[in-house]
């Protein structure tokens, strides 16, 4: 693809390249913000341990698109008194932590001060990506624009049901990665890599060129391989935050990232 | 605001409510805003409702379904006693006749029927009180397909018969134990369920919320209040219509329904909200459950849980159309407080016999109010839909009374 994107790409997709183009499998971990006191603790293990992106969630109070793991963090760091204004200063108390960031969230929360002010907001506080789990590309006009003009690179998914031609648009209008997903279903941990995973990367392999990183129902070591072998990475959050329901400090999060990131390093053989 | 000798256009086809908008919007609103994988499952229930609405093979059907199950055309009856002492003439469309109860049977009957007939084997809804649960089942059952339904665990322990009833007509009851137990959570919970079942099963919104076609398609098959009425009034009345039209919202599915029939008159339309779960009154713009409208939300933008005595009108938001009709003046929307609606609903079993739902009850209660303040001038004539009966509510009235 000679698509003038890749001249115009932001952090996100500019650290992303270099690194998949170096040979390495991509790691981006999630945290839902504010789920903690200490939560940023936990973002800089994550970079400790190998991350090449961090994904920091804006808990919204009806996460559709999430299961209970999740479902519960976000419960938590609501109740905490976790707010995007909240979340978002935390971030900026941070030391670079040399990964981009990369916020996730629902739309709601977006649109509460505006796509302007929320996509101003998340500059100031470092973070370069967005994703937003309820916002499909045929509604992302809005916000694309406006996140390009900040420069934040919006983030768009794409599932496994999917058509060729909406997930040719998908990956042309994605910016940083494309987010496949692997499964049809919430995000959690799952027992065995989902068969449509495979199918669904090598359908977005077709049409784009930009990174792509496969999510949901991704935990373990051996889950991290296989997907490595179909996609340039994975994002792994409901496994995080199981452990850190279950009172995971950071150096338990580093060794637990680490186990991911020796098999993402071991698998390195370029996907077909 | 607006200047008098600017030019504007007429109010868009919304304001009649014909079909949405391109990209299912009624205005502002609407919108199909799912997660990717729910998209091309709302594409085929857009298609395949899109092809059957103009299949006079479908409507017949659905007609029948109507006619026999349902206990279709419902009366138009007229309060003349409360008539009487209010001033006016108030016409009720009596949808507490209609099988189940209330108007819910109406849309799950149509989207029963579009499960058929797109090879979908189970219904999956959400429930609050558990009138649409119930309907759901009940058409499940009548068309032999499963049904699955989602419930707050707080409304499961306070509607225990509802829950009973959906088991005995062969629907699986799911309890619900996110967020606020209740029916935003409910259908989240649904819609979450949805996502991994595409394939087989159909979702079958309650209200005239979710990702287009939803708003659209359940106005549709509500609009058989609206247009039976028409006609019974035209019947009825030598003006043909009605000064005013009233109907209670919560999301808003019986008065998208009513007001449909009457849109394209004089009738002023009149939306009436629980204080404690305002969408249209109070709401603020968003986006939940698949579609941008109007959402009771705090200081950082989270849904904040709607509190009504009648838990048919406990969602925090309202549906697209209804955000639209607000925002063009085709509509109002009021609200009314727990204890006037239970005082209304008392007046209209001591006056006509009939002891209505709660969330019907405020519609009620602000025709009382209107009429009593002078809003209403004397011999208005008044529709208002009576959209569901009393029996489910009558162990919170012996409660109060």
């Amino acid at each position: 693809m000679t698509e003038p994107t890749t001249l115009a790409a932001g952090a996100v997709e500019l650290h992303l390249r270099a690194r998949r183009d170096a040979g390495r499998g991509l790691l981006m971990p999630y945290l839902t913000g504010g789920v903690t006191p200490g939560w940023t603790d936990h973002l800089r293990a994550f970079a400790a341990a190998g991350a090449d992106a961090i994904e920091i969630g804006l808990p919204f109070s009806d996460p559709t698109l999430d299961g209970v793991t999740i479902q519960q963090s976000s419960e938590v760091a609501l109740a905490r008194g976790a707010s995007t204004r909240r979340i978002l200063a935390g971030l900026s108390g941070l030391p670079d932590l040399g990964v981009p960031l990369v916020a996730s969230t629902y739309y709601n929360l977006v649109l509460h001060d505006g796509p302007e002010a929320f996509c101003a907001a998340l500059r100031r506080a470092g973070v370069d990506g967005l994703i937003v789990a309820d916002l499909p590309v045929h509604e992302a006009d809005e916000l694309a624009e406006v996140a390009a003009g900040a420069g934040v690179e919006l983030v768009l998914l794409a599932s496994p049901v999917t058509p060729q031609d909406r997930l040719a648009e998908i990956a042309a209008r994605s910016r940083g990665f494309v987010y496949a997903v692997s499964l049809m279903g919430t995000t959690g941990e799952r027992a065995a890599l989902a068969a449509s995973a495979a199918e669904l990367t090598g359908r977005i392999r077709q049409v784009t060129d930009r990174p792509v990183l496969l999510g949901f129902g991704i935990s373990t070591p051996d889950q991290a391989r296989e997907a490595r072998r179909h996609a340039d990475g994975v994002v792994v959050g409901a496994a995080v935050m199981r452990r850190v329901r279950d009172g995971a400090g950071p150096d338990d999060l580093r060794a637990y990232l680490t186990t991911l990131r020796q098999a993402l390093d071991q698998e390195c053989d370029p996907p077909p | 605001m607006r200047d008098a000798r600017t030019w504007h256009p007429p109010a868009p086809p919304g304001g009649t409510m014909g079909e949405p908008g391109a990209r299912g919007r009624f205005g502002d609103y609407g919108g199909r805003y799912a997660p990717e994988s729910l998209v091309q499952a709302c594409r085929e229930v857009e298609e395949a409702f899109r092809e059957a609405w103009r299949d006079p093979g479908f409507r017949g059907t659905l007609a029948g379904l109507l006619a026999e199950h349902a206990g279709r055309p419902t009366p138009l009856t007229p309060a003349r006693r409360l008539s009487e002492a209010l001033g006016v003439r108030l016409y009720l469309k009596r949808e507490d006749l209609t099988h189940t109860g209330s108007h819910k049977i109406n849309n799950v009957l149509g989207q029963a029927l579009l499960a058929t007939r797109m090879g979908r084997r189970r219904l999956i809804a959400e429930t609050g009180a558990g009138q649409h649960g119930v309907a759901t089942a009940t058409a499940a059952a009548l068309l032999g397909l499963d049904a699955t339904v989602f419930m707050g665990e707080r409304d499961i322990e306070r509607q225990s018969l509802n829950v009973f009833r959906m088991r005995m007509l062969g629907a699986e009851v799911v309890p619900v134990t996110s967020g606020s137990r209740t029916l935003k959570d409910a259908t989240s919970e649904a819609m979450r369920h949805w996502v991994g079942m595409t394939a087989d099963s159909h979702y079958c919104i309650g209200s005239v919320i979710g990702p287009d076609p939803y708003p659209w398609m359940v106005k549709e098959f509500q609009r058989v209040i609206g247009d039976e009425a028409r006609g019974q009034f035209a019947a009825e009345l030598r003006t043909g219509v009605p000064d005013l039209v009233v109907a209670c919202v919560g999301g808003g599915s019986n008065a998208a329904g009513t007001f449909a029939g009457f849109a394209d008159t004089t009738a002023r339309l009149v939306g009436v909200e629980a204080a404690g779960g305002a969408g249209a009154a109070r709401g603020r713009v968003g986006v939940l459950h698949g579609c941008r409208s109007l959402f009771l939300q705090d200081g950082d933008g989270q849904i904040v849980e709607a509190r009504s005595i009648a838990a048919g009108l406990d969602y925090p938001g309202v549906g697209p159309e209804h955000a639209h009709l607000r925002d063009l003046g085709r509509a109002r929307y009021v609200t009314v407080t727990d204890e006037e609606a239970v005082g209304a609903a008392v007046r209209l079993a001591r006056t006509e016999g009939i002891v209505p739902a709660l969330e019907s009850a405020h519609a009620l209660a602000w025709v009382i109010r209107a009429a009593g303040g002078g809003e209403l001038p004397a011999g208005s004539t008044v529709l208002m839909t009576l959209s569901g009966r009393g029996d489910k509510d009558v162990a919170t009235f012996k409660e109060l009374l």
